[in-house]
């Protein structure tokens, strides 16, 4: 039996009344009766040298962040924001578990190699002659990255088999890329050469310019399923049949990676498919595609996926046999210690919604994309650069699904007709951007890449969380205010042209308006994230 | 009292019997599940969850939620695991405010605004704990990032040292296709990922069996015209050591030499400057350049944010920050990653503003008494200490075994023992050329109290006494299952090039080894990119050259995660001294069938 000594309060309290009080006590009523309520600033620049409770700085930083806009409101960003309760439990409850440390949380890591499993499989990935291998990321920069670098390390090894140089190496794009694509040719020292993209090609990579310009340097071409622009898909089989042709012609195997980080949750599942031809691993030409989950696959901010077709297309020595934590892992990534929660909300949607599910929710997308592309033609005044409400003729289906649609992201990238400015020539689109803010829509206004960028279009995503009555709410208020810059004039709206928020000093088309040649240099070399200390 | 009841006859007691057991026929529920099934009661629950394809129809979402619950309670317990520096424990208001930023993207500036913001000041505030200095004009201010952890921030701060170097010789006019960075032996993996990801010669300055640190000296000595800069590890991962970062950069001053030093302070950086604030080995050194820290190890958050700090602008090469307009705004950006969560960035601030410095150093102070105290209770017992006590390391134990020739057991067989308890201390190797030093690592976190530190002493006591009973044998034995069954632990190859026994198609494709001591015959792919459908999919072993479908044991060509080995156990089978083996291809065509002589 222990022993227990007893404690006398009477004492116990005696002698803690001797202890001198601390001057400012950090005991409170609540978070608002502390110094940090109105005499204090909250540090900003340098830790200060006492704490202070949790409850009083959770509720400082929590009222802060009411600063930040609404996740819901945001119309320009593919980055999903909703998560089901579930969801939500499952991500609080393992957000301290490190997907890297493979040795302790053997059970996320087997998660994580099912999800692989399933998003090889959704995307026609032959499991009977080849072995798909692939990764979580943090995101789809990450993939493209590894999957870039993969392709380039494939190069180099053929290249040093036969005895060749392998000094320049050089990656195809499309002038609509993502700036992850471009990072990654000027991190890992790849020529990047971006390819004009026209009206002719609908915003997208152009096959024939493909052509002119592969040659024997050319690491692989990147292929984008889902423009960021205008939500096209790019023609990935007509490129790889063209290189095909070059392989035959000269002995040039030009891999192409898929850059799906929108439209790999999207095309697999909508009735509209990648519009016909044939986009994923069905192509064997097709060596990597990557995703991100926290865009379509409906998993919040921190998950993306990469997928090569086979082992054989990633070079071992890229692959890093670690000793860590006590066990032995095989890791291709460029990062290490990281969440992995998003990755068992990935597993959690896929199976819970299963196929159904997400085509259900894309169809619903697609659905109200087309609602508000016809609303806004319907309107005159503006007029859509994307195409997913072109009807095909003749339909394929009875039912209304997006079978009878041109194929494309769920994406609205829209303009005021040539008729319209004409008409009102003082009227910006930023302007209407601007006052959709006042409401608390954000709708980017952009220019098209190089080439198109005379095109400025506003751009609204639908996300699965854009409800058809929130739908409504959108179109009302983009009519409300186009009306509103219609009945005014010139002079009052001049003032919107010089209010511009803090950070939007520069919009990418005063970029473009430079020179081609020096544009891109122009706008790599300038300005740097600074944080001042 | 009692009621009275009548006891049936004989024929009424048959006769009830009887009819009742006609009428019983099976009822099981074969209908489709409908709203108000329970979680258990659903035909999932007796289903396997899907694992390679989606499936075609939903799961209620509670069942689904359930599910992956209940699977992943097979992880291990974070507050057992002494391995990883990685933060498992948070506060409650700290968890709510991360929970609350699961959906904000934190790439996106323009609509996060105040996300940003947030970022801006713990860079600010963490440049400042490293004496970063403040900026005469614009352009010389210290600047930095937020990343998902170290090895992004690692790969950055190459990049820009790479950069530089490159720009610098270029306008000299002399040749860039020879980088080399010089590094300790004994850096984390992602230094060698970074190097040979960005094309970099790494050039290792070897640690040894009594200095688990680089030699200044030896370091310095290393630099080239090809150098674009030293690596320096404030707490190396084997044994928690801080290199000596000032003589590093004093010798170089000496020297006259540039060269730039980036300070790996992944472990280190949120536990010196306020354990021991005079140690420098910060930007207070005019060659240091920039530094790292993972906000996820001592920075006490959970995993996902790192910090990167140049000492100025000018050491982070214009080219490589990219300026973006994204959602509608320009931003400029030096990341590899681009869309990720916000949480952890909101969780830090929350942190160095929670504790303050008085509240980091009250928690690194008890880490370093409990640190101090389980290295003294561990010396007591009889271990050798590697790791350094009193903050002039990182507050963690390393610590061996003492050369003693009867001990039938080493540092794997404790870990494996202590691990029955839940505990998960590594056990490791050391870094190359110490002569296969072993040793076992506790890393002492926030969570980890005085009072579970009497636990795990207790427990390391009681398993030495249990391995101690235990005759050789049977630790080889328990050595040999681990090695089998055990995820990841473990395991070793057999390479040595004595159990060479042949090599099979003309040298080029793979290669059979046999260990005869523990009677595994392994074989593996040689060449590194062979088509698929010319890969053996089968090993088949005969105990002897008849062939005998009896005597033989068959396996599969394992074909994933870049893993080219298999292994065939011999001992299954009895092997004879000529055995044989054939090799099958995907399709079940033979490939070759050849004898092999089995040493005994």
């Amino acid at each position: 039996m222990s022993l227990a000594r007893h404690i006398d309060p009477d004492d116990l309290i005696h002698h803690l009344q001797d202890l001198p009080i601390p001057s400012e006590s950090s005991t409170h009523l609540t978070p608002f009766s502390t110094p940090y309520a109105s005499q204090r600033d909250i540090p900003k620049y340098t830790i200060p040298q006492d704490g202070a409770p949790g409850d009083t700085v959770y509720e400082m930083i929590h009222d802060e962040l009411d600063l930040d806009g609404r996740t819901n409101l945001n119309l320009a960003s593919f980055v999903n924001t909703y998560a089901e309760e579930n969801a939500r439990k499952l991500m609080a409850e393992n957000m301290s578990k490190n997907l890297a440390d493979n040795d302790e949380y053997p059970a996320m890591l087997s998660i994580s190699e099912r999800c692989v499993s399933i998003l090889a499989n959704l995307w026609g990935a032959d499991s009977k002659r080849e072995k798909a291998i692939g990764s979580p990321t943090v995101g789809s920069s990450e993939a493209i990255h590894l999957g870039g670098l993969a392709m380039k390390r494939r190069w180099q090894e053929r290249r040093k088999a036969e005895g060749k140089d392998v000094s320049k190496p050089n990656i195809i794009m499309g002038a609509n890329a993502q700036v992850a694509l471009l990072k990654f040719a000027r991190y890992f020292e790849v020529e990047a050469r971006v390819l004009p993209v026209s009206e002719k090609s609908k915003g997208r990579l152009d096959p024939e310019k493909v052509r002119e310009n592969v040659d024997e340097n050319t690491i692989g071409v990147f292929v984008i399923m889902g423009s960021t622009y205008t939500g096209h898909y790019e023609p990935v089989e007509e490129i790889a049949k063209i290189l095909d042709g070059i392989e035959k012609e000269k002995g040039w195997d030009v891999p192409i990676h898929v850059d799906a980080a929108s439209g790999g949750f999207v095309a697999p599942f909508t009735h509209a498919g990648a519009g016909g031809p044939k986009w994923n691993f069905e192509l064997p030409r097709v060596k990597s595609i990557n995703a991100s989950g926290h865009k379509y696959g409906l998993v919040t901010a921190g998950v993306g996926w990469i997928i090569w077709r086979d082992e054989t297309y990633l070079p071992k020595d890229l692959i890093f046999e670690l000793h860590y934590l006590g066990g032995v892992e095989q890791s291709y990534t460029l990062n290490f210690s990281r969440p992995g929660a998003q990755v068992i909300v990935q597993y959690y949607n896929l199976i819970h919604l299963g196929f159904n599910g997400y085509r259900e929710i894309m169809e619903n997308c697609l659905a109200n994309a087309r609602v508000l592309s016809k609303s806004l033609e319907g309107t005159g005044w503006y007029t859509c650069v994307s195409e997913i409400h072109h009807p095909i003729a003749p339909p394929k289906t009875e039912t209304d699904t997006s079978a009878n649609y041109v194929a494309g992201l769920p994406v609205v990238a829209f303009r005021l007709t040539d008729e319209f400015k004409r008409k009102y020539p003082h009227i910006k689109q930023e302007t209407i951007s601007l006052m959709m803010r006042a409401r608390q829509w954000i709708i980017p206004n952009y220019a098209l890449p190089p080439d198109e960028n005379e095109t400025v279009i506003l751009r609204v995503v639908i996300r699965e969380s854009m409800s058809f009555d929130l739908l409504d709410e959108l179109i009302t208020d983009l009519i409300h205010v186009t009306e509103t810059l219609m009945d005014h004039d010139e002079v009052d709206l001049s003032i919107f042209h010089k209010m511009r928020r803090k950070g939007t000093k520069k919009t990418k088309h005063d970029h473009h308006k430079e020179k081609k040649g020096s544009e891109e240099g122009k706008r790599l070399g300038e300005g740097i994230h600074r944080s001042v200390c | 009292m009692v009621h009275l009841s009548t006891i049936p006859d004989e024929d009424e007691v048959n006769n009830k019997l009887v009819e009742g057991l006609k009428k019983a026929h099976l009822q099981l529920v074969n209908d489709e599940d409908s709203f108000t099934t329970s979680v258990y009661g659903s035909k999932f629950a007796a289903r396997d969850l899907p694992k390679h394809e989606m499936p075609e129809q939903e799961m209620p979402k509670e069942v689904a939620y359930r599910m992956i619950k209940d699977e992943l309670s097979l992880d291990g317990n974070p507050m057992l695991n002494l391995a990883s520096f990685v933060t498992t424990y948070m506060e409650e208001e700290a968890e709510k405010l991360m929970a609350e930023s699961f959906s904000k993207n934190f790439i996106d500036y323009e609509e996060y605004p105040q996300s940003a913001d947030i970022q801006n000041r713990c860079v600010s505030m963490i440049g400042k704990l490293f004496n970063a200095p403040a900026g005469i004009d614009d352009s010389l201010g210290a600047i930095g990032t937020s990343c998902v952890g170290s090895s992004e921030a690692i790969m950055l701060a190459v990049l820009a040292m790479k950069k530089r170097w490159k720009n610098k010789r270029l306008a000299e006019g002399k040749p860039v296709d020879r980088p080399n960075i010089v590094m300790s032996s004994a850096v984390q993996v992602c230094w060698e990922k970074a190097a040979r990801y960005f094309e970099v010669e790494e050039k290792y300055c070897y640690v040894t069996d009594d200095r688990y640190v680089i030699d200044p000296e030896e370091t310095v000595n290393l630099v080239d015209e090809n150098t674009i800069g030293i690596c320096a590890i404030m707490g190396t991962t084997y044994t928690g050591e801080y290199e000596d970062v000032k003589a590093v950069n004093d010798l170089l001053t000496k020297k006259g030499l540039s060269t730039p030093i980036h300070v790996d302070a992944a472990s280190g950086g949120f536990v010196a400057p306020f354990v021991v604030p005079d140690l420098e080995w910060d930007f207070r050194l005019e060659h240091v350049v920039s530094i790292n820290v993972s906000g996820h190890k001592y920075g006490l958050v959970y995993p996902g944010v790192g910090w990167v700090v140049w000492r100025s602008a000018k050491f982070l090469p214009q080219e490589l920050v990219f300026n973006i307009n994204y959602l509608g705004a320009d931003q400029a950006s030096f990341t590899l990653n681009f869309s990720k969560g916000a949480s952890q960035v909101i969780g830090q601030y929350y942190q160095l503003i929670r504790l303050g410095k008085h509240g980091y150093r009250a928690i690194m102070s008890n880490l370093t008494r409990t640190a101090n105290y389980l290295s003294d209770s561990l010396e007591a017992q009889g271990f050798i200490i590697m790791s350094k006590k009193n903050g002039d390391g990182l507050p963690l134990v390393a610590f061996r075994l003492p050369h003693k020739e009867d001990r039938n057991y080493d540092e794997f067989a404790l870990a494996h023992q202590l691990r029955v308890r839940g505990w998960v201390v590594p056990a490791y190797t050391m870094a190359p050329k110490t002569d296969n030093l072993k040793m076992l690592r506790v890393v002492v976190r926030e969570d980890f109290t005085r009072n579970r530190c009497d636990s795990l002493i207790t427990d390391i006591k009681l398993s030495q006494a249990v391995l101690e009973q235990m005759d050789k044998e049977s630790i080889k034995k328990q050595q040999e299952f681990i090695n089998k069954h055990h995820v990841s632990s473990g395991k070793s190859t057999h390479n040595h090039p004595k159990y060479r026994v042949r090599n099979l198609r003309s040298c080029d494709a793979f290669a059979f080894y046999v260990c005869p001591r523990i009677k595994m015959l392994t074989a593996s792919h040689r060449r590194k990119n062979i088509p698929f459908r010319e890969r053996p999919a089968r090993l088949t072993l005969y105990a002897n050259e008849r062939r005998e479908h009896k005597r033989a044991v068959s396996i599969d060509m394992p074909r994933t995660g870049g893993v080219d080995r298999s292994v065939v156990e011999t001992h299954k089978v009895g092997v004879e001294k000529k055995a044989s083996l054939s090799v099958e291809l995907p399709g079940g065509q033979k490939l070759l069938t050849l004898r092999i002589a089995c040493p005994s």
